[in-house]
């Protein structure tokens, strides 16, 4: 009983003492050695692949940003401002609710199953609001040419890319409100979409922050 | 009796012919694989390959299900039920089926599915006791040999008559002509035919005399003539044949190791089933699809391994009963899966590998004499050579040289000389006249009786003879010189090879051994020459020559220590220590008591050979449980097919999309399942108890065949089955 | 579309996710060799790195200590015990410890489930990574268990191995010297090339708090920063699947494109399909190495073009609205890369994800439930995968050996009585949990508020729970809301119970098949090595575990995805 009790102590010892240096290598040096090599070589990817524009930081390039007006009185949700290219619903992000000394926006997705009314519902709305908002002078678009992403939301909510379909999608609808050409957004457009990497990793996409940096600064031009 | 010729120990010459026992009524093709090598003049067919399964069971005939059946119902008390959890499992479903059943009892579906579910146990139950009823005949034929024997007890020198029932180890008992002996002994004095038909099923009486190797006496068997007096050495309701009975009845049966690892494997199987279903309950609630407890139950007895489940220990009983039915008794089911495993067989050159006597081969003629001259002589000289070598000599000359063995008496005024231990050659004096030709004297025999035979006639013996009999004896033969007297003088004709004949088939059958992943040691007495020799014409892996019991044992703990299986036969005290070290000791029944105690099997027929089937129906032992194992798991597939879109299609209509049977109706979907798996069970039976085809090959063409035969026959079978049940159950009215 | 498409010489969808497939199997295959070979050398060698010596010291093990298998399993359980304690202690008092940026101390049945779930490699997260867990949490207590939870499944896969190479004495090695190797010498220097490879591509790293950062039209929006990148290589490589963020290896601070995607499903698989090797090398049959890799190879490759056809499929009246089953996916992954991730996470015990496994088409999602469900083995988690599969491997053999008229044996060692008693009940463990747990829940009057779809979805969406619990996976059909007390306890329960009950088989197995005298190879051997067995080994991995599941599955995925 007596030395039972003696071997678990000295068990549980060694294993604490196993755990505390394990701690220091991993929990403390590695992290450290990570981030001073990364800081050294990847400063930029390091703290986030901030963009800049006109000199003022206008967010990180890989987290996608919502493009909306300000919130009018009795609105739910602020409509979008179709000036700018629009990114995906994001219908999965929440609000900071633990922390909230602080904004942070959750990460997440909607979580919704493919025969939830819900998602059904939010599809068939996004859906008609994608078709009214990209009608512009000229340009109806037909329900089968709204590529899925317009109208679902993404794993993180944060997605920072539309596919190339979507982009053109709203091409004739930015330019109209930028009192740009087709043409030149459609050449925005395709300066900006970025194919698979290496040809096969990934899906061609289309950042749509830096679309539209592009987009501002050929409206200040033009 | 014979010179130089070593015999299986203690066999006394028979007809060879066996009579069959009475279980072996059904028997047809095991006893093609029974061959006796007891005579030793025989030229009986060797153990080659019978045509069709080789260890087949016995036929199976379907009156047996009938007459089984008050058995069957036996089986349904709890306390035996308890033992196959699998079964088990089924027994509670079957009752509580039927108390629900009673609770409402307007619903068919319900009765239905009760009544298939006591069905099930029953034929699980029936299986067992099928299994069980083929060995009982033998053990009522055993049990009448049994009946109250008085026993002749010596107590100093006066003698009591007490029953057999009452002695002790150690008692003194006294047996004469018509006596049957009653108890297991040993002969401590005088000299028997001992009756043993009633155990080994064997008519011809054998010698049984004081000391040597064939002492041993088994209670039960019947003393012809003479007197003997026997040392009772087992207690009474232990003796051999009290075994024996337990052993045909099933009732000793142990499970085997396998069997149990078996059973845990079907038992997790069976919680895990148990688990998935009662889980299920409140997932339909959720799903707003509550099943009935008759269904539910009904899935579980359709997803528990029943089939094995129910045909386990029937295998096993048959595995044991087909050991049985070979005159084979195995002392533990252990040993009998062991065999399965062995690796290396350990064989007794004379009797299993060769004849055990040495036959002429050839005629080996100096140069100058034809071979014709050197037959007809080799046989002139041997017609008074009663030995077998004598007699094989004949028949060489008849078979090869068309000389037609000539009677005796054919030669009037010849003297014969006959064999002698004393003179060592055998001849004929031929006086000058006849068909006979010139009168002449032929000899043959040991080599330096011939020579000295020669020298005494003033003959030389040409320096070629040395030469040829040095060849002879160096290729494991034994020279016998041909020598004639005659016009021409006294000189050698030439010289007999006399060899040990390996059996025929055995280079075949040690073949086989070898696809099947078994190294075969032959066993000799003989110098390493002549092993190697016999052991490079009968085709065994390797060969211990000049072996002592300890070599024996040496090679046993040698091969075991490699984490081999060793299995070997015996017969004598001193093979004792090495029949008990061995894996699997195969002791012949001629053999002595120690023999017998130390194996862990007992061969009736004492033949050597028989090694080699118990191997392999070890290995069907086996085979047959993992056959029937994945044929059960396998089933579950189409099982689900067919229950899962039937309860729950109500609720998700799309689930009907499972229903690739097109199955009529829930009812009829589940009931067919339950019918099926239930009758799968009986068309099982006739399997479980023959055991699956066995031939020898290698492991990978063995798992190759029996995956596509029981695993994906497995899978596809119940398909086919649950189907056609269901379009037979919409015959019914009310049904479809 | 098509003529952008074309434009850009992109391939199709499928085409390109078939590319991404090979490329993976070429990267994989290529790693084999080496890093199998060389955790054989760790796993074996004498010698010790100067680091290793002082972390020795410091225990006071004397790594050369040959350890029979209760002694290891002590060893096993008392690390992960005080684990535990350490890393529930750390939560519950991160409010009061410096570095936490603000962060509250996390609720007590919260913080046990978080504890459990990364000391038991599991990973599942009832929180959101971003608003409560600050840097000291993150980098000292859950990625420091991300490393040694993975190294303690590896120990006692590499003691199951032992197991087999060994003969005649019971010693499986030295459980701290198993730990410290594979910490030092496997997962270190994968991670910290590794981590350096996810930062050149975007992945974040560094130290900052939570920061304002400017957006396009104006105002500033809060960003967490974070040693984030270093952490994500060993959420992978460890099989362990805790994100940073709530999003996971969806988010693109993780993620970041489609190269860095391949990468992390490479990272996940490398080690267990590796370890197969390693298996091959320690036993002397690298034959039968390659059977099991063969086997682990055809599920996962199956599962992966079953799930392509589902998702491309996109059937469920939303996605096909939608036209297309994008919704919980990000464009850069698209459906093909992401289901090449959902299958690789859900067949190993990482369960980190890149798309929202309950926004997969009905029999997409029952697909990564029944990977889980296999008991992960396909490749499976460190260490865990391969001792999954060898304990499958047994059930096999014991079946063939039985079909070949043998006592079964695997590489030599007999499948007796005792050692089909402890696989028997190793499988026993993870459906028990998984099955009367969902049942419970539903039993009960209010886990099922926890649902977030209604229907066979919601049912899926707790037994995808309790599976992933169980089975150590960690990823979810996070519809569910699981931060309540009884799912925070009772999944807790499950993950403790999934990973450590079915250790104590392995071990007790691997003790008592190396005290063992090995049986020699014979014509009549079951050959192991060969395709048959690899594909008896499938077979019975589909019909002995998969079947337990199908009624379950059959009200919930199959419901669901066979309803259109």
């Amino acid at each position: 009983m007596n030395t039972s009790l003696t071997n678990t102590a000295r068990l549980t010892g060694a294993a604490l003492r196993a755990l505390l240096t394990l701690t220091v290598l991993c929990g403390v040096l590695y992290p450290l050695a990570v981030t001073g090599l990364a800081q050294g070589l990847f400063p930029h990817q390091a703290n986030g692949s901030a963009l800049r524009s006109n000199g003022k930081a206008v967010g990180s390039s890989l987290i996608g940003q919502r493009y909306d007006l300000p919130l009018k009185k009795g609105e739910a949700t602020p409509a979008p401002d179709l000036r700018w290219f629009q990114p995906r619903p994001s219908g999965g992000l929440t609000e900071n609710t633990v922390n909230t000394q602080y904004k942070l926006l959750v990460s997440g997705a909607t979580n919704r199953a493919g025969d939830s009314p819900d998602l059904i519902k939010a599809v068939e709305d996004a859906k008609a609001a994608v078709l009214a908002d990209n009608t512009a002078p000229g340009y109806t678009p037909k329900p089968s040419d709204i590529p899925a992403d317009a109208v679902t939301s993404s794993a993180s909510g944060m997605d920072p890319d539309i596919s190339p379909a979507y982009a053109r999608l709203q091409v004739h609808r930015v330019a109209a409100r930028n009192h740009l050409s087709a043409t030149e957004v459609n050449r925005l457009v395709a300066a900006h979409t970025t194919g698979r990497t290496l040809g096969f990793m990934g899906e061609p996409r289309v950042n749509v922050l830096e679309l539209n940096v592009a987009l501002g600064e050929a409206a200040r031009k033009g | 009796m014979t010179t130089g010729t070593k015999r299986p120990t203690g066999t006394p010459p028979s007809s060879g012919a066996q009579a069959p026992t009475p279980s072996e009524k059904h028997e047809d093709d095991a006893m093609s694989t029974v061959t006796q090598d007891r005579a030793p003049h025989q030229d009986a067919p060797a153990p080659a390959h019978p045509e069709g399964g080789r260890v087949g069971g016995g036929l199976f005939d379907p009156k047996q299900l009938l007459r089984s059946l008050p058995d069957a119902f036996r089986k349904l008390d709890p306390r035996v039920m308890i033992k196959s959890p699998v079964m088990f499992v089924v027994l509670v479903g079957s009752v509580l089926t039927t108390v629900l059943a009673l609770l409402h009892p307007g619903a068919w579906f319900g009765w239905a599915i009760t009544a298939w579910l006591w069905l099930t146990t029953l034929f699980a139950n029936l299986a067992e006791a099928v299994a069980e009823g083929r060995g009982k005949a033998q053990a009522d034929t055993l049990r009448k040999a049994k009946t109250d024997t008085v026993a002749r007890r010596l107590t100093g020198t006066t003698e009591e008559s007490v029953p057999g029932t009452d002695l002790r180890i150690g008692d003194l008992v006294v047996c004469e002509a018509g006596d049957v002996i009653p108890g297991d002994g040993d002969v401590v004095e005088g000299v028997a035919s001992v009756d043993e038909s009633a155990i080994t099923g064997e008519s011809a009486p054998v010698i049984r005399e004081s000391g040597g190797d064939r002492s041993a006496v088994t209670g039960g068997t019947k003393v012809l003539s003479d007197r003997i007096v026997i040392k009772i050495t087992t207690k009474p309701g232990e003796t051999f044949i009290d075994r024996m009975i337990n052993l045909v009845e099933g009732a000793a049966r142990q499970k085997t190791p396998n069997e149990i690892a078996l059973n845990i494997l079907l038992a997790s199987l069976t919680i895990v089933f148990l688990l998935a279903v009662v889980t299920l309950q409140p997932f339909a609630v959720y799903a707003g699809a509550e099943q009935s407890m008759i269904v539910l139950t009904a899935l579980l007895v359709c997803l528990i391994p029943t089939t094995i489940g129910a045909l386990l220990s029937a295998i096993g009983i048959a595995g044991m009963d087909r050991l049985v039915q070979r005159n084979v008794l195995a002392m533990s089911g252990r040993a009998v899966e062991a065999a399965g495993d062995v690796s290396t067989l350990l064989l007794d050159k004379t009797g299993t590998i060769t004849y055990g006597n040495r036959r002429a081969a050839e005629f080996v003629p100096v140069p100058g004499v034809t071979e014709t001259a050197l037959a007809d002589a080799a046989q002139l000289s041997s017609l008074a050579d009663e030995t077998p070598e004598g007699r094989s000599v004949i028949d060489l000359a008849e078979e090869k040289y068309g000389l037609a063995a000539r009677q005796q008496n054919q030669l009037t005024g010849a003297e014969w000389i006959e064999f002698t231990a004393q003179t060592r050659m055998s001849g004929v004096d031929l006086p000058a006249d006849g068909a006979a030709g010139p009168a002449r004297k032929v000899r043959k025999g040991a080599t330096a009786s011939v020579a000295a035979w020669v020298a005494e006639r003033g003959g030389t013996v040409a320096a070629d003879v040395d030469r040829i009999a040095t060849a002879i004896a160096e290729a494991g033969g034994t020279p016998l010189p041909v020598a004639v007297d005659d016009a021409e003088g006294a000189r050698v004709l030439g010289v007999i090879h006399l060899k040990d004949v390996v059996k025929d088939g055995m280079r075949e059958r040690f073949d086989e051994l070898r696809r099947m992943g078994i190294k075969t040691i032959m066993i000799t007495g003989d110098n390493p020459l002549t092993a190697k020799a016999i052991a490079a014409e009968a085709g065994v892996d390797d060969f211990l020559a000049e072996a002592t019991p300890e070599d024996k044992m040496a090679l046993i703990k040698r091969e075991q220590a490699g984490g081999k299986l060793v299995a070997m036969t015996g017969d004598g005290t001193n093979d004792a220590p090495a029949l008990a070290q061995a894996d699997v000791g195969v002791a012949m029944n001629t053999g002595t008591s120690a023999a017998k105690e130390a194996g862990n099997m007992v061969d009736l027929d004492s033949d050597p050979t028989k090694l080699i089937e118990i191997v392999e129906i070890g290995k069907q032992l086996l085979i047959t449980r993992g056959a029937l194992t994945t044929f059960s798991i396998a089933n579950d597939v189409a099982k689900y097919f067919a229950i899962i879109p039937a309860m729950f299609a109500v609720v998700y209509p799309g689930l009907n999309k499972l229903n690739i049977m097109g199955l009529t109706s829930p009812q009829s979907a589940i009931l067919s399942a339950v019918i099926f798996n239930a009758l799968v069970i009986v068309a099982l039976v006739p399997l479980a108890l023959k055991g699956v085809r066995y031939r020898p090959m290698s492991a990978d063409r063995m798992l190759r065949r029996n995956l596509a035969l029981y695993g994906l026959g497995g899978l596809i079978t119940p398909f086919v089955g649950i189907k056609l049940i269901d379009l037979l159950l919409t015959l019914i009215p009310g049904i479809g | 579309m098509n003529s952008l498409a074309a434009a850009s010489g992109a391939l199709s969808p499928a085409v390109a996710a078939v590319l991404q497939l090979l490329a993976l199997i070429a990267a994989l295959a290529l790693a084999y060799r080496p890093l199998g070979d060389h955790m054989a050398r760790v796993y074996s060698s004498d010698r010790h790195l100067r680091v290793e010596k002082w972390i020795y010291k410091a225990i006071g093990a004397d790594p050369h200590t040959e350890m029979r298998w209760p002694a290891y399993l002590r060893g096993v359980l008392a690390f992960s015990a005080v684990s535990l304690l350490f890393l529930y202690l750390l939560q519950r008092l991160q409010g009061s410890l410096p570095g936490s940026l603000g962060f509250a101390s996390i609720d007590p049945d919260q913080a046990f489930n978080t504890a459990a779930s990364f000391v038991a490699n599991t990973n599942w997260q009832s929180y959101a990574g971003e608003q409560a867990m600050g840097h000291v949490v993150q980098t000292a207590g859950l990625a420091v268990q991300n490393f040694v939870s993975a190294a303690v499944g590896i120990a006692v896969a590499v003691a199951l191995v032992r197991g087999f190479a060994r003969s005649r004495t019971g010693e499986l090695g030295n459980f701290w010297a198993d730990l410290v190797r594979g910490t030092v010498r496997v997962l270190l220097p994968i991670s910290v090339v590794g981590a350096l490879v996810l930062v050149a591509c975007g992945a974040i790293q560094n130290f900052s708090g939570i920061h304002e950062v400017g957006q396009f039209l104006g105002g500033h929006q809060q960003m967490n920063g974070g040693a984030v990148a270093s952490q994500e290589v060993i959420k992978e490589l460890g099989t362990n699947g805790g994100g940073y963020f709530n999003a996971n290896s969806a988010h693109p601070f993780e993620n970041p494109d489609g190269f860095t995607n391949l990468f992390e499903i490479f990272l996940i698989l490398v080690i267990p399909f590796a370890l197969t090797r390693t298996f091959g090398r320690l036993t002397g049959s690298l034959k039968q190495g390659y059977a099991i890799l063969g086997t682990m190879a055809v599920i996962w490759i199956g599962f992966t073009v079953l799930m392509w056809a589902a998702e491309f499929g996109g059937h469920g009246r939303a996605f096909e609205l939608a036209g297309g089953a994008l919704e919980g996916k990000e464009t850069r992954f698209g459906i093909g890369g992401s289901s090449l991730f959902a299958v690789a996470t859900t067949l190993t015990s990482t369960g980190a994800v890149d798309s929202f496994h309950s926004s997969y088409t009905g029999l997409g999602g029952g697909l990564t439930m029944l990977g889980m469900q296999l008991g992960e083995i396909a490749p499976g988690g460190v260490g865990s995968g391969l001792y999954g599969m060898l304990i499958m491997a047994v059930i096999a053999v014991f079946l063939a050996g039985l079909m070949v008229g043998r006592t079964p044996e695997f590489l030599g060692k007999k499948i007796g009585t005792r050692e089909i008693k402890l696989a028997a009940c190793y499988i026993l463990v993870t459906p028990a949990l998984v099955l009367c747990f969902t049942a419970a829940s539903l039993v009960l009057p209010t886990p099922p508020h926890s649902m977030l779809n209604s229907g066979a979805h919601g049912f899926s969406e707790i037994l995808y729970a309790y599976t992933s619990g169980a089975n150590n996976n960690g990823s979810a059909f996070a519809g569910l809301s699981a931060d309540t007390p009884w799912f925070n306890t009772t999944i807790g329960l499950a993950m403790l119970l999934g990973r450590f009950v079915p250790m104590v088989f392995v071990l007790a197995l691997a003790g008592s098949l190396a005290e063992q005298q090995p049986v020699p190879k014979t014509a009549g051997t079951l050959r192991t090595e060969k395709p048959l067995f690899s594909g008896l080994l499938v077979g019975t991995i589909l019909i002995v575990a998969g079947l337990t599941y199908f009624p379950a599955l059959a009200l919930g995925p199959l419901a669901e995805g066979l309803a259109s």
